[in-house]
């Protein structure tokens, strides 16, 4: 067998089950990649103890049988999920310190079914940023390497992509507001999926975007984030929103095949200077699907130019009011304070303390779009924007179409530091393709599809209908068998 | 096209309650008007009769009982202060 670390889950799964394996040996070896991996900076807070003690209590529930799928699987925790005991900050120095009294809803769900957490994975700060640069941490760099360039795994899931394509872990999970799960994907050869908003509960998940936010698996295979994705979604009376749905079996309808499926190919994502190696792989991804029986349809959704600008207005809008909470009192960083200084002055000397330059910058712009004056020219319009764009997606499903096929990123993974001096708007740009679904609350995937001359991974990013992850999954994994993209990144760490 | 001018930036920043430095508010306001300039292209888009989106799913939020479920943890939810003290949360003065 070869190395535990580098199974699928699913391959661990039925290892456990038949006792070929132990919970204990496939943490250890994870643990050991992870002590090894110090370079890639992904693990912030390695959790080995509790690692070691859940592997044993799922080995007991193994050999007794009937253990659910994840039992025994260890994962990496994004640092953005509330965590009892272990720190989660987000990855911001503001809440330096905090340990939280309870557990999120999906990483609880992951705990219930028997899961391992190997501790908590890097981000950008607050989920802000494309490239993890963001981050109190520092930088993640991502496992693929072709020149003496250190690369982004993309953002802000960068940590767990980065864990996930490197064997640190079998899955980890991610959160998506604008493209967060399924850039760092394409960046670094890895599945990963943003479902429904409303599939999986927000509590406990410190809050960007609210109306945007979704946590999903990220994995190396789609079947594995079938799996693991079943795990973590379902109805939670805590967050008024999630959905009192049904959670299907998204593993059984895997191999369903796409024969007679129709596929949408935008014509409003073939963007001015994209680079012709993704618009080759797009193309090819949409040859793969009409070979395995699909129709490809043409389709328009108009709006998608102002999808990027309506995000950018919407998301530091929410997040503006979202952060008001780092205020010194309750948790995390408070500033020392000079003589006579007063509570104004400990909110002002705190936050500035202690939220990185991009997270001051977002929580400003939102202050100034929902400020008196503003809020209708601002705010208002990207939401009636944000009502066309889903307007667009909800016309083109009405024509019968059953996914959507786009490239995941304008490019393939850059260097770390590329950015650092663009003006912001630069780095938003990545975001282009994947930021709409966000705005129509719809499931999206990122499939690793191939690699670029330089050899570095590209994804493409299917969308589906409302709910229909399973459907979605299906999909996936047609254009992932077609695509046979096998590839790894060679260990330079 | 909006224009951020360092008096703008200076109230935004104050209105977020984050102290900016006066010597960083014009790369800040110049910073804000780039970005605020990309929005700017909403401009372009017919909305007029659209209604604004308040929920991305056409669900209604469910209601439930407003009874107290949990409570009586006080150290607890004081745990992670950095300045607690007698079952309170410590700020500076606020009133004179």
């Amino acid at each position: 067998m070869s190395a535990p670390n580098t199974l699928t889950i699913a391959a661990a799964r039925d290892a456990l089950r038949k006792r070929d394996l132990t919970a204990v040996d496939l943490t250890q070896a994870c643990l050991d990649a992870i002590d090894g991996a110090g370079a890639l900076n992904a693990f912030v807070h390695p959790t080995p103890e509790i690692a070691l003690d859940r592997a044993r209590a799922a080995d007991t529930r193994l050999a007794a049988g009937e253990a659910p799928a994840m039992c025994g699987i260890p994962l990496g925790i994004k640092d953005l999920f509330c965590t009892e005991g272990v720190p989660s900050q987000a990855a911001s120095h503001i809440l330096n310190g905090f340990r939280p009294e309870y557990e999120s809803t999906v990483s609880a769900r992951l705990r219930n079914a028997g899961a391992v957490m190997l501790g908590k994975l890097n981000m950008d700060e607050f989920a802000m940023g494309s490239s993890n640069e963001t981050s109190t941490y520092g930088d993640v760099v991502n496992p693929w390497k072709v020149d003496d360039r250190r690369l982004t795994p993309g953002g802000s899931s960068g940590g767990s992509a980065a864990a996930v394509a490197a064997d640190l872990c079998l899955g980890a999970t991610g959160t998506d507001t604008g493209g967060s799960i399924r850039q760092p994907a394409a960046f670094t050869g890895t599945v990963g999926v943003k479902p429904t908003y409303g599939r999986c509960s927000r509590w406990g998940i410190i809050a960007f975007a609210s109306s945007l936010d979704q946590a999903g698996p990220m994995t190396r295979t789609v079947r594995d984030a079938a799996i693991m994705l079943e795990a973590m979604c379902g109805h939670d009376p805590k967050d008024s929103t999630s959905a009192d749905l049904p959670v299907p079996d998204f593993e059984a309808a895997l191999g369903a095949g796409v024969k007679g499926q129709k596929i949408g190919i935008p014509r409003e994502y073939r963007m001015d200077g994209m680079p012709d190696e993704i618009e080759k792989l797009w193309s090819e991804g949409a040859e793969m699907l009409r070979d395995a029986g699909a129709e490809i349809v043409d389709i328009s959704l108009p709006h998608t130019k102002y999808a990027l600008p309506a995000y950018y207005v919407i998301a530091p809008a929410e997040a503006s009011s979202n952060l008001a909470r780092y205020d010194g009192v309750r948790y995390g960083h408070r500033a020392k304070l000079a003589q006579g200084d007063g509570i104004t002055e400990m909110y002002e000397k705190t936050r500035a303390e202690g939220f990185g330059p991009e997270v001051q910058r977002r929580v400003m712009i939102g202050t100034y779009v929902l400020s008196a004056g503003f809020y209708d020219a601002y705010y208002n319009r990207a939401r009636k924007v944000r009502t066309l764009i889903k307007r667009d997606f909800e016309a083109v499903f009405d024509q019968g179409i059953d996914a959507i096929l786009t490239p995941a990123t304008p490019s393939a993974a850059f260097g770390l530091g590329e950015l650092v001096d663009a003006d912001p708007v630069q780095m938003y740009l990545n975001d282009v393709f994947t930021v709409t679904v966000n705005l129509a609350g719809l499931p999206g995937i990122a499939v690793p599809a191939g690699l670029d001359r330089q050899g570095l991974p590209l994804g493409l990013q299917l969308i589906g209908r409302p709910w229909d992850e399973a459907g979605l999954l299906n999909t996936a994994q047609v254009l992932e068998a077609a695509a046979g993209f096998v590839s790894k990144p060679a260990k330079w760490w | 096209m909006s224009r951020i001018d360092t008096d703008t930036a200076r109230k935004v920043a104050k209105l977020a309650r984050i102290a900016v430095p006066e010597d960083h508010l014009p790369t800040l306001a110049g910073e804000l008007t780039r970005i605020l300039g990309f929005m700017e292209q909403l401009n372009e888009v017919d909305v007029e009769g659209v209604e604004p989106m308040t929920s991305v799913t056409p669900m209604r939020l469910k209601r439930r009982d407003d009874t107290v479920t949990e409570g009586r943890m006080p150290d607890r939810i004081l745990k992670n202060a950095p300045d607690a003290r007698e079952g309170f949360f410590a700020v500076p003065k606020v009133v004179e």
